[in-house]
C-alpha cells in the first residue's frame, strides 16, 4: 500500500488471483503462497501445468512454495532490497529491459531536482536527530509551463534513468552474496529468469505478503519489486503486476475503507493538525497535472470527499460549514497500533476497543503490550473468540505468568459473530467485493459486528443528547438512517458506500435531462459530485450496488476471452476494472503489446476490451495520455518523489537487529539500518545484539493454521497441535539438539520455548564472510484454544516498525537458542 | 458298561481333568479357529457368539489351552519317550491298521502312535501359542512381516493339529474300550493286556 | 456402508459372485505429487466428511501430524527432505488406501462382507460387519488399515463411497486448493497423469511418471511422481508392492487344501471304521484275563 500507490498510483494488487494463470514467470518473494495463501495458489498451479510458467522462489527457507518451485535461491531475511536492487542492475547492465515500455510510461525521462543527492548511505535532508528527512530536494525539475522537464534521450546525468543506474551499479552480484548470503550463481539465475520477461510477449507475476512488508524497509522492498516489474513492462498487463496477497480475508477492505489512523474511506487522508482550511486541504490532495494531457485523476478529490461527509452527516453538511470539515480529527501525528500501545504503555490511554484484534498475540514485544495493556482502566474485547488478549490478565502459567492481583483492568467481553455468521462483501487480494450470505446464527450471545458498534452508537448518542459532554457535534449529527437504528443491514450500508443520488442529478451533457433521480444509487464514481448532491461512503466502492442491484453477489464466471478477467463474477474496484493500469498492455499507439495477450485496445474511437479499460474510455492515443492516471505524471514512477519516508529510491539498510552488525553498502553509522524509522524511547535500548543473539530469527504462519484464530478449532489443532521452532541441521549439530528436544528461543525482550523441528530446508548462508543461521519461528500457539498451550511468539519481537506503514519488524530479529 | 474291581486304573481324576479341559478349550478353539479360516466354516462363530465374539475369544481360549496344555505335557512327558519298540510299531502301523493288534510288539501305557501324536500335540501347541501371541492385535502391534509369517505358521499348525486330533479321537472310538479310560478312569484287564501288553504286565505283574 | 448405487464386485469370506450385472466405469483418484504443496486441506476435509476427530496429539520434531495414520485418521501427508544431485527436494505425498485392484486386506478378511470391492474400484470398509481381527493390516501391502481402540473394528479411507454412489468426488478432492487431487474415471486419470508426466518431463525431471502398480493389478489411487523410478523417495512407498506371498499362500491355497484334508481325514476315518469294524477286545483275550 505504502509502496505501490507512490510507484504506480494506487496501493493495492494490480492484478488479481485468477490472472496469476497468465503469467510465463511467478516470483514468490517476500511471502510463501503455498503456505499462507493455498487457495490462490491454486492459479501458480494453473500458470505451470496450462502456461508453462516457472516458478521461482526466493526465500530464507525452502518452504512449501518452493516445494513446488522450478527455481529456489535462499536468502538472508531482511535483505530483500538488496538482492532486487542487484536485479535492477542486472538488468540495467544487460540492457533486459522493456524499452519501449519504460519510456512511455515510466518517468524514465523526467529530470530531477539538483538539489537531491545520495551518500554514504544516505539521502540530501537527513536530520539525525530527528531521524528524519527534509524531503524538499526530493523533487523534479519544472518548467515554465509547471510542467516536469524531461530528457528523452536519457542522456541528462539529472534524468530518472541515469540517476537510478548510477544508485544501483553498486549492486553487483557480488555485493548481493555478500549482503544476501545467496550463491551468485544462483542469483544470476534468478535475474535471467527474470529477464526472459522483458519482451512484450513474456510476462513476470510478483506475489509477495508479509514476507515484506513486516520489516523496517518492507515498503521499499516492495517498491523495489515495482521497479524491477515496470524495467520489464510488466504492470498493466495480463500475467504481470505486483500482486500482495492479503492474509486475512477482509485485510484489502480494511485499508480500502480506511481503517488506519490516518486514512479516510477510498484512501481519502485526513487533515494534519495544521490544515484547518478546507480549499487548502482539498487544493493540496486535488494534485494537477504535472505533464501536458493527463488525467490526474485525484483532481476529483472534492468531488469523492463532499459525497463521503454527505453519507456521514447527510444535511448536517452543508456547503456553508465546508461539508462538515470542522468535525474531522486533525492528525499530529500518525496514531498507529505501534504508537497506540506506546502511548498506553505511557500510561496516556485510558480505555481500548479491541474488535477483530488479538494485539497481545498479533504485535511484538508481548511483554511491553501486557504492561501497556494492565495500564488501562477499561478494555473492550469484541471478537467470536476468547482471545489472549481479553485475558491478559489472568496467569497461565509459564504461557502468561502475570499476577492478576495487580492488574486493575476492567475488561468486557463482548462476542461477535464471525464472518459466516453475517450477510456482507469482503475485499479479496485481487479488489473483488465479493457478497457473502449468513451461514448459521452466532451461537450463544454472540451479535454481528455490525450491531454490537450500532449499540454502542446509539447509547452514547443518547448520552451525548441527555448530558450533553465536550464536542458533541459529530456524534449528534452522524446520519443514521438505517430502518433498525441498533441493527443496521448490511445491505443498507453496501447501499451507503456504493453512493446515491441525494437531489435529482441534472445530465452533464444535457441540462434538461434528468439522468438520476433523488435517492436513485448511482452507477459509479464518476457521477459524484461536489455541490453536496451526491452521498457515497467510499468514492472506491462506487458502482458496486447500482439500480441493476448488488453487484458483488454476482457469480457468473464466465470468460468470453478465455483470459480469465470474468466481469460478471463479484465487483471489483475501481469501476469493475480487473486489471488495473490495463492502458499500459498497448503500446503508445493503442495496440496491444501482445496480440495474443490482448486485455483493452483503442478501437478508433473508443477503448474497448476483455477488461474494463482503466483509462479515459474516448481517450485518443495520440493525446498522450499516460496509463498510470492516478500519477499527476501519468506515468509511475521510480523516483518517488517525497512519498516515502527514507528515500525516492530504494537503499538497502539492514535489519535493526541484524547478525553482522554493519551495512556492506556504507561506512555510515547513522545507516545502518533505516535512518528514518521510527524507534520509540526505550525500544532502541532492547535490540539485541549479535554477539548474544547470534542467529537470524524470522516468524511466519503455517497452512494448518489461521493466525491466532484455528487453535480454537479441533481439526486445525489436530493438524498441528504443539508449538514448534525449525532449525537448519548444521545449527541442530552445532547445539546438539535432535529433532523433537525441547528448545528455548531468546531474544533480548524475552523467551519461548517449543519443540525443535531440524530440517534440511535452513541452510546456513555466509554473509559478509560469515556464517549465519537463520531460526524459523511459526506463530500460531498462545495460551487459549484447542491446541496445546505455548508461547506466544511475539514474546520475542521487537518493537519497531516500516518507517512507512509502521507495519511491525516480525521477519528479522535475532535470538539465541539452547536445548532445555 | 459295568465297573468292576479288577479293572486297571489308566488315569488319575486329574489327569482326565487336565485332559478335558485341553479338549474342551481344542474343541473350541478349533470351531472358532476354522471359523475365521475359511468362509465355509464362518457360521460356527456363531456359537461363539458371533464373528467378533469368536475373534476376542479364541486367543484367550488359546491362553488357557496353552497352560493346561503345559500340565499335561509335564504330566505325561516321561511315558511318552520314544523307545525302539515304539519306532517298530510305526513300522508296522500298515497291520495295526487292518485291525489285527494281536501280533503288535508290546506296547507301554502307550504305543507308538500315540507317542508321536504327542510329541506332533507338543509342537503344534508351542507353535500355536507363540504365532497366536504374535497375532493378537488387541494387545500387540508386531512388525507386519512378522505377523504375516505368525499367520502362516498358526493355520498350518492347526490344521496339522485338527487332522491328527481327528485321528485322535476316532482311534479312541475305533479301539472299544478305550474312552471310558478318559471317563472313569479305568480300563478293563483285557483291554490293557490286548492293547498295552507290556504296561498290563507292568502294574499287574501278570507275566503271561 | 451398504450402498444400493455401486455393485460388488468381490466381497471378504464369501465364495459366490455378489450382484454384479450393472457395468460400472471404475474410478481413481490421482494424485500429483509435483503440484502438492502439503496444505494437509484433504486432512482436514476429511475429518468433516467423515465426522472424525483424532486427538489433539504433540508435536515430534517434523511437520507431520498426526503422525500417521489411524482409525480416526485415514490420510496424513508424508514430507521427505530429498537431496537430489546436491539440489534440495521437499517430497509430500498424501498417505492412504490406495484402493487396490487386487485387496490383499480383502482377501485376508475372515468375516464375510467386511470388506468389499465395488464395481467402480473402491475398496470399501464395511465396519458393522468387522470382527476386529486385524488380518486386513495383514494382507495390506501398503500398511493403511488401523484398528480403533474405541469399538475394535478396522478403519480406513473409503474413497468416500458415499458421496460418489451420488455422483460427487470424495471430500478430499474437493478441498485440495492446487488441484494436486483429482478424481475421475480411472482413464481419464491416466490421460491426466501423462499430460502432467510430459510437464515434468520438459522440466528435467527424467524419469517423471505414474505409480500405478501392476503388483496389486492396479490401484485406484495412483500417484504422478517426479521420481517414478524410485517410489521409495516418497517416504517408503513401496516400489513394487504384492500381496505377500505368505498371505497369498494363507488366504489362497492353504484354504481350500488345509479344509480338503482335514475332510478326507474325517471321511477317512469313517470309511475306515466301516471297511475295518471296531477294534475291540477278542473273546480269547477276555477269558485269559478272567482266569
Amino acid at each position: 500500500m505504502a509502496s505501490l500507490a507512490p510507484t504506480f498510483g494506487r496501493g493495492a494488487m494490480t492484478n488479481h488471483w485468477v490472472d496469476i494463470k497468465n503469467a510465463d514467470v511467478v516470483l514468490i518473494m517476500g511471502g510463501n503462497a503455498a503456505e499462507a495463501h493455498p487457495c490462490g495458489f491454486k492459479w501458480v498451479v494453473e500458470a505451470k501445468k496450462h502456461n508453462r510458467a516457472k516458478l521461482v522462489v526466493v526465500d530464507p527457507r525452502f518452504t512449501r512454495s518452493a516445494a513446488v518451485a522450478d527455481l529456489y535461491a535462499p536468502i538472508r531475511t531482511g535483505t530483500d532490497i538488496a538482492f532486487l536492487g542487484g536485479v535492477i542492475n542486472y538488468l540495467l547492465t544487460k540492457d533486459a529491459i522493456q524499452h519501449d515500455y519504460v519510456k512511455a510510461y515510466t518517468d524514465f525521462t523526467f529530470l530531477v531536482n539538483d538539489g537531491y543527492a545520495f551518500d554514504n548511505g544516505l539521502f540530501s535532508g537527513y536530520n539525525a536527530d530527528q531521524r528524519s528527512y527534509d524531503k524538499s530536494s526530493w523533487g523534479y525539475q519544472l518548467g515554465s509551463d509547471g510542467y516536469v522537464k524531461t530528457d528523452p534521450t536519457l542522456q541528462d546525468p539529472r534524468c530518472v534513468f541515469q540517476l537510478m543506474k548510477k544508485h544501483y551499479s553498486r549492486y553487483t552480484p557480488e555485493m548481493v552474496e555478500k549482503i544476501c548470503g545467496t550463491p551468485r550463481d544462483q542469483f544470476l539465475k534468478v535475474c535471467e529468469t527474470l529477464a526472459s520477461t522483458a519482451t512484450p510477449e513474456r510476462t513476470t507475476t510478483v506475489m509477495y505478503a508479509l514476507g515484506w512488508t513486516q520489516h523496517s524497509v518492507g515498503s521499499q522492498m516492495i517498491r523495489t519489486a515495482a521497479m524491477v516489474q515496470l524495467l520489464l513492462g510488466n504492470i498493466g498487463i495480463a500475467g504481470g503486476g505486483m500482486n500482495a496477497l492479503r492474509g486475512h480475508s477482509n485485510i484489502q477492505g480494511l485499508t480500502d475503507l480506511g481503517l488506519l489512523s490516518n486514512l479516510l474511506p477510498g484512501y481519502l487522508t485526513l487533515p494534519g493538525e495544521k490544515e484547518t482550511d478546507y480549499r487548502a486541504y482539498i487544493d493540496k490532495r486535488a494534485a494537477k497535472p504535472l505533464r501536458p494531457n493527463q488525467l490526474s485523476y485525484w483532481q476529483n478529490y472534492e468531488k469523492f470527499h463532499v459525497s463521503l461527509m454527505k453519507a456521514w452527516f447527510g444535511d448536517a453538511a452543508t456547503k456553508d460549514n465546508h461539508w462538515a470539515f470542522d468535525w474531522l480529527p486533525k492528525l499530529d501525528k500518525v496514531h498507529d497500533v505501534l504508537q497506540v500501545f506506546d502511548d498506553m504503555y505511557q500510561g496516556k490511554v485510558n480505555g481500548y476497543f479491541c474488535q477483530g484484534f488479538n494485539p497481545l498475540a498479533a504485535f511484538p514485544n508481548k511483554a511491553k503490550l501486557g504492561a501497556a495493556l494492565a495500564r488501562l482502566k477499561y478494555l473492550v474485547v469484541i471478537d467470536p473468540l476468547a482471545t489472549e488478549t481479553s485475558e491478559f490478565w489472568k496467569n497461565f502459567g509459564e504461557h502468561n505468568d502475570v499476577d492478576p492481583a495487580k492488574i486493575q483492568t476492567t475488561v468486557f467481553r463482548l462476542p461477535s459473530g464471525c464472518f459466516a455468521e453475517e450477510n456482507g462483501s469482503l475485499v479479496n487480494s485481487g479488489r473483488w467485493l465479493q457478497w457473502h450470505w449468513k451461514g448459521a446464527e452466532p451461537p450463544g450471545e454472540g451479535k454481528a459486528d455490525i450491531e454490537i458498534m450500532a449499540g454502542l452508537f446509539t447509547r452514547l448518542r443518547d448520552m451525548y443528547q441527555a448530558e450533553g459532554g465536550a464536542f458533541p457535534d459529530p456524534i449528534l449529527n452522524l446520519a443514521w438512517p438505517y430502518r433498525i437504528a441498533a441493527a443496521p443491514a448490511a445491505e443498507e450500508l453496501a447501499q451507503e458506500y456504493s453512493g446515491k443520488a441525494l437531489t435529482d442529478l441534472a445530465d452533464p451533457k444535457d441540462a434538461t435531462k434528468v439522468f438520476k433521480k433523488k435517492g436513485e444509487q448511482l452507477d459509479g464514481f464518476a457521477q459524484l459530485r461536489d455541490d453536496g448532491s451526491t452521498s457515497c461512503g467510499c468514492w472506491l466502492f462506487s458502482g458496486a450496488w447500482t439500480p441493476a442491484g448488488n453487484l458483488m453477489a454476482r457469480r457468473d464466471n464466465a470468460d468470453p476471452y478465455g483470459d480469465g478477467q470474468t466481469l460478471n463474477w463479484a465487483w471489483s474496484w475501481p469501476a469493475n476494472r480487473r486489471i488495473m493500469y490495463n492502458r499500459a498492455s498497448c503500446d503508445a499507439s493503442g495496440k496491444p503489446w501482445n496480440a495474443k495477450r490482448k486485455q483493452v485496445w483503442w478501437n478508433g474511437s473508443a477503448w474497448v476490451g476483455s477488461d474494463v479499460p482503466d483509462f479515459k474510455l474516448d481517450s485518443n492515443p495520440a493525446d498522450g495520455m499516460g496509463p498510470f492516471i492516478m500519477n499527476p505524471e501519468g506515468v509511475a514512477r521510480f523516483f518517488a518523489l517525497d512519498k516515502m519516508v527514507e528515500g525516492p529510491f530504494p537503499e538497502h539498510y539492514e535489519p535493526f537487529e541484524t547478525p553482522i552488525e554493519t551495512n556492506p553498502l556504507n561506512s555510515n553509522p547513522q545507516a545502518v539500518s533505516n535512518p528514518a524509522a521510527r524507534v520509540f524511547k526505550g525500544d532502541m535500548e532492547v535490540f539485541g545484539k549479535a554477539k548474544d543473539f547470534p542467529y537470524a530469527a524470522t516468524s511466519y504462519r503455517l497452512t494448518e493454521h489461521f493466525h491466532y484464530w484455528t487453535k480454537h478449532c479441533r481439526i486445525n489443532a489436530v493438524l498441528q497441535p504443539e508449538q514448534f521452532v525449525e532449525i537448519g541441521e548444521d545449527l541442530a549439530a552445532e547445539k546438539g539438539i535432535s529433532a523433537g528436544d525441547k528448545i528455548k528461543v531468546r531474544s533480548n525482550r524475552g523467551q519461548i520455548i517449543a519443540v525443535a523441528v531440524v530440517t534440511k530446508r535452513l541452510r546456513p548462508l555466509t554473509v559478509n564472510g560469515k556464517k549465519v543461521h537463520h531460526v524459523g519461528i511459526p506463530i500460531h500457539w498462545g495460551f487459549k484454544g484447542m491446541t496445546k498451550p505455548g508461547y506466544i511468539a511475539n514474546t520475542l519481537t521487537p518493537f519497531v516498525g516500516d518507517a512507512n506503514a509502521q507495519t511491525p519488524e516480525f521477519k528479522s530479529f535475532l535470538v539465541n537458542i539452547e536445548k532445555v | 458298561m459295568n465297573r468292576d474291581p479288577r479293572d486297571l486304573q489308566r488315569y488319575t481324576a486329574p489327569e482326565r481333568a487336565n485332559h478335558w479341559l485341553v479338549g474342551i478349550c481344542f474343541i473350541l478353539l478349533a470351531l472358532s479357529g476354522l471359523a475365521l479360516f475359511h468362509p465355509a466354516f464362518y457360521p460356527l462363530a456363531q456359537l461363539f457368539g458371533g464373528g467378533t465374539w469368536a475373534r476376542i475369544l479364541h486367543p484367550y481360549i488359546g491362553v488357557v489351552l496353552a497352560i493346561c496344555f503345559a500340565a499335561l505335557f509335564v504330566r505325561f512327558r516321561a511315558l511318552n519317550v520314544m523307545a525302539p519298540t515304539d519306532w517298530e510299531w510305526l513300522r508296522r502301523m500298515r497291520e495295526m491298521a487292518a485291525g489285527d493288534d494281536h501280533t503288535m510288539p508290546a506296547q507301554g501305557k502307550y504305543n507308538g502312535g500315540q507317542k508321536l501324536l504327542f510329541w506332533i500335540m507338543a509342537a503344534c501347541v508351542a507353535l500355536l501359542a507363540l504365532s497366536g501371541v504374535i497375532m493378537w492385535r488387541a494387545w500387540l502391534n508386531l512388525p507386519v512381516d512378522l505377523v504375516r509369517v505368525a499367520a502362516v505358521v498358526h493355520a498350518a499348525a492347526a490344521a496339522v493339529m485338527i487332522g491328527f486330533i481327528i485321528v485322535h479321537i476316532y482311534a479312541a472310538i475305533w479301539t472299544k474300550g478305550t474312552i471310558r479310560a478318559m471317563w472313569y478312569g479305568t480300563v478293563t484287564r483285557a483291554w490293557a493286556k490286548q492293547h498295552h501288553r507290556a504296561w498290563y504286565r507292568q502294574i499287574t505283574g501278570d507275566q503271561r | 456402508m451398504a450402498l444400493q448405487s455401486l455393485d460388488i464386485a468381490s466381497r471378504s469370506a464369501t465364495t459366490t459372485p455378489s450382484p454384479s450385472m450393472r457395468e460400472t466405469a471404475e474410478v481413481a483418484k490421482l494424485i500429483d505429487v509435483s503440484t502438492c504443496i502439503g496444505c494437509k486441506a484433504c486432512q482436514a476435509a476429511c475429518m468433516e466428511w467423515n465426522d472424525l476427530r483424532d486427538e489433539v496429539g504433540r508435536n515430534s520434531g517434523v511437520l507431520d501430524n498426526p503422525r500417521d495414520l489411524s482409525a480416526a485418521s485415514w490420510t496424513v501427508m508424508r514430507y521427505a527432505e530429498v537431496e537430489e544431485g546436491g539440489k534440495l527436494e521437499w517430497l509430500i505425498r498424501k498417505d492412504g488406501c490406495m484402493h487396490c485392484a487386487d485387496p490383499g486386506c480383502l482377501k485376508a478378511c475372515p468375516a464375510p462382507g467386511a470388506i468389499v470391492k465395488y464395481a467402480n474400484g473402491i475398496v470399501d470398509f464395511q465396519e458393522e460387519n468387522c470382527i476386529g481381527c486385524g488380518y486386513c493390516i495383514t494382507g495390506c501391502p501398503f500398511n493403511i488399515p488401523r484398528i480403533s481402540q474405541k469399538d475394535g473394528k478396522a478403519y480406513k479411507c473409503t474413497l468416500c463411497s458415499d458421496r460418489v454412489a451420488v455422483g460427487m468426488e470424495p471430500a478430499c478432492i474437493k478441498a485440495c486448493p492446487t488441484g494436486a487431487l483429482q478424481f475421475g474415471s480411472k482413464e481419464q486419470m491416466k490421460d491426466y497423469a501423462a499430460e502432467r508426466i510430459a510437464d515434468l518431463q520438459q522440466r528435467g525431471f527424467q524419469n517423471a511418471g505414474l505409480y500405478d502398480p501392476p503388483g496389486v493389478g492396479g490401484t485406484h489411487v495412483m500417484y504422478v511422481l517426479h521420481h517414478a523410478d524410485r517410489p521409495q523417495l516418497y517416504r517408503e512407498l513401496p516400489a513394487n508392492p504384492t500381496i505377500s506371498p505368505l498371505v497369498a499362500l494363507w488366504k489362497g491355497v492353504a484354504k481350500p487344501v488345509a479344509a480338503a484334508a482335514l475332510g478326507l481325514v474325517a471321511l477317512g476315518s469313517l470309511f475306515h471304521y466301516v471297511v475295518k469294524g471296531p477294534n475291540e477286545v477278542s473273546k480269547e483275550m477276555e477269558k485269559e484275563v478272567e482266569e
